[in-house]
């Protein structure tokens, strides 16, 4: 089947000659969860306004559903829901009026069962008659979340859907999403929680600068992800690797005092207790140790920071010992 | 889907109940100061104040005075309209939906327009109360009403968009659309005036638009019909133009 979303070397620059997205290509699978990451101000808000229509794109082209949003702007946007980033609301419309007006604009005939059922859904029927005004923060996003729904979308942007909202709603709206993707719904999302993408996301891209640098399933992230690192500081200088250890994933520092192990967490290879225990029958002593595990969130900072060392994944500590440690 | 008549109706309806939700604002006061205007220009000076043109002046004010209102109100609602969703960032909701710039323009222009209408002939019904009305032409009355009502809250559509602060939202209203309605005629008929300043009031736009709407009332005229006739909808041509340039470039709309 064809794509839900082709973008294809996407530009923008802003009035103020600011170039916020660069060169963006990217395919969008029907029925995926697609996280976007990036930093405060990489351009996903950005991104996501060209595609639905709110700014207007430098050059390049968007189609949805294969049809221009230039040109079959009708045809592409009627498949469209946005749940934009910031809270746009009218104070004094109800919940029920606003969430109606929002399919009627998307061209669709009244359906009251249905928006009764998308209310509730969102625990905000309670709230149908109430002034907009008197919702929470929460609510409001909830309430936005309504609006994009009342048009039946095939493609939903959830722009930070999850911010303000609290951790059982946030539980909620992940099985929410789920049940939208099983019911046939792309769903391309930003946050800023790094473990919502993992929860969530069929695949993962990452925007830096206006550059989309990565994008990967996240399975395969979450391989770099499942990547430990074993570091061994030596009682004493060590002249070289045993021959039966001598394998790529370990490693002598240049002072000789420190050994460094690379694994994977799947247990795939030689596990992190059979190196200590070889390195005990060679009569290998050290005084400390610490094991380090990367995490999709390391990856990420590691990327958008370090200039796209794309295969770096950065180690952060997870355990350390403080007492002189002997192989057994 | 060839025009997207529900996305018409859904903004076309919640403009409307924003109306009955500033009833004072939009109808009620509006329909005093008009009120006002007949207790002190046509009852209380115009009696000291013959007649004009052969018509009582308190009669012959009104067109003026729905004019005035008209005008007024048409560009104020229609400004507002567009400038709030601006203001507030719900105007993403209606740049991304499905509609064509026509669509959008029709559906705030007709709702302003609507309200003119409706405030228009409230305040027809209002004067009568104070002063005998006649209308001669009713059909060419009820055109002028709607020409005059599109072609103001087209304007007023397009002032909402260009203004980027509620300071310029009332300033053409105030600083260029009242005293051109005074200057106009609604008071006075232009052949009163010295010659020069005839000259000048002709180059008044809505000079043509009061000479026609009081044609309709009193079958006298300021300017010839056809040439009122003209003018009035070459501004509403004008509108049209610039409404059409500002969705082609996204002027002030998109980023
Ligand atoms: N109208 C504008 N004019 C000029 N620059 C703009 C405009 N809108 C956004 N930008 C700039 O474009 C860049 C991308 O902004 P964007 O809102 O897309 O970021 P983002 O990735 O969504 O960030 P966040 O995580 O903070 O929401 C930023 O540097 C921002 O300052
Ligand atoms: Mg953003």
């Amino acid at each position: 089947m064809n794509p839900i979303l082709t973008i294809s070397h996407l530009n923008k620059t802003f009035e103020s000659g600011f170039q916020a997205l660069k060169d963006i290509n990217l395919s969008i699978e029907r029925g995926e969860i697609f996280a976007l990451l990036g930093q405060n101000g990489a351009g996903k808000t950005t991104l996501i306004s060209i595609i639905c229509g709110i700014v207007n794109a430098t050059s390049g082209t968007v189609s949805v559903a294969g049809k221009d949003i230039a040109h079959h702007y009708r045809d592409a946007r009627s498949l469209i829901g946005l749940v934009p980033q910031e809270l746009y609301t009218d104070s004094f419309e109800s919940v029920w009026n606003t969430v109606s007006f929002s399919r009627g604009l998307f061209g669709k005939p009244p359906n009251p069962a249905l928006i009764e059922k998308i209310l509730k859904e969102l625990s905000l029927w309670d709230k149908r008659d109430n002034k907009i005004i008197t919702l929470s923060g929460g609510m409001k996003r909830r309430l936005m979340i309504a609006k994009a729904l009342s048009h039946e979308p095939q493609l939903l942007f959830l722009d930070e859907p999850t911010a303000g909202v609290d951790v059982s709603l946030r539980k909620d709206m992940w099985q929410l999403v789920k049940a939208l993707q099983t019911a046939g719904t792309t769903i391309i999302l930003t946050t800023h929680y790094i473990e919502e993408a993992e929860e969530m996301a069929d695949r993962i891209g990452i925007i830096r600068n206006g550059e989309l640098i990565l994008v990967d399933e996240k399975l395969a992230l979450m391989k770099k992800l499942g990547k430990k690192e074993l570091t061994l500081q030596l009682a004493g200088p060590l002249d070289a690797i045993p021959a039966e250890l001598n394998i790529p994933e370990l490693s002598l520092s240049a002072n000789r005092l420190e050994l460094k192990y690379t694994f994977e967490s799947s247990g795939e290879g030689m596990g992190a207790a059979d190196v200590l225990h070889k390195l005990s029958t060679h009569g290998i002593v050290f005084k400390d140790l610490q094991t380090r595990q990367s995490t999709l969130e390391d990856i990420f900072v590691d990327l958008v920071n370090a200039g796209g060392k794309e295969t770096s994944a950065a180690l952060a500590p997870t355990a350390t010992t403080g007492e002189d440690h002997h192989a057994a | 889907m060839l025009l997207n008549l529900y996305g018409i109706r859904a903004i076309y309806e919640f403009e409307m109940a924003r109306t009955r939700r500033t009833l004072m604002q939009s109808i009620v006061a509006p329909v005093i100061s008009t009120a006002l205007y007949f207790i002190v220009f046509g009852s209380a000076i115009g009696s000291r104040i013959s007649q004009m043109e052969g018509i009582t002046y308190g009669a012959f004010i009104v067109p003026g005075l729905i004019m005035l209102s008209l005008l007024t109100q048409s560009i104020s609602n229609a400004s507002f309209g567009i400038y709030f969703p601006k203001f507030t960032g719900t105007i993403y909701e209606i740049l991304s939906a499905p509609l064509s710039p026509l669509e959008i323009t029709l559906s705030y222009v007709g709702a302003a327009a609507s309200k003119s209408i409706i405030l228009g002939l409230i305040i027809l019904a209002t004067s009568a109360f104070f002063v005998p009305l006649r209308i001669d032409h009713p059909a060419w009355m009820l055109l002028y009403l709607l020409l005059t009502s599109v072609t103001f809250s087209m304007m007023g559509f397009i002032i909402g968009i260009w203004a980027d602060g509620f300071e310029k939202l009332q300033a053409i209203p105030l600083l260029i659309v009242t005293p051109l309605t005074f200057l106009g005629g609604s008071f006075y008929s232009i052949s009163v005036l010295p010659p020069f300043w005839q000259k000048v009031a002709l180059l008044n736009p809505v000079v043509y638009l009061i000479s026609g709407f009081r044609w309709s009332f009193y079958s006298i005229e300021d300017v010839s019909l056809w040439l009122s006739l003209g003018m009035t909808v070459s501004f509403l041509m004008v509108s049209v133009l610039a409404v059409i340039w500002i969705f082609k470039t996204g002027y002030r709309l998109k980023k």
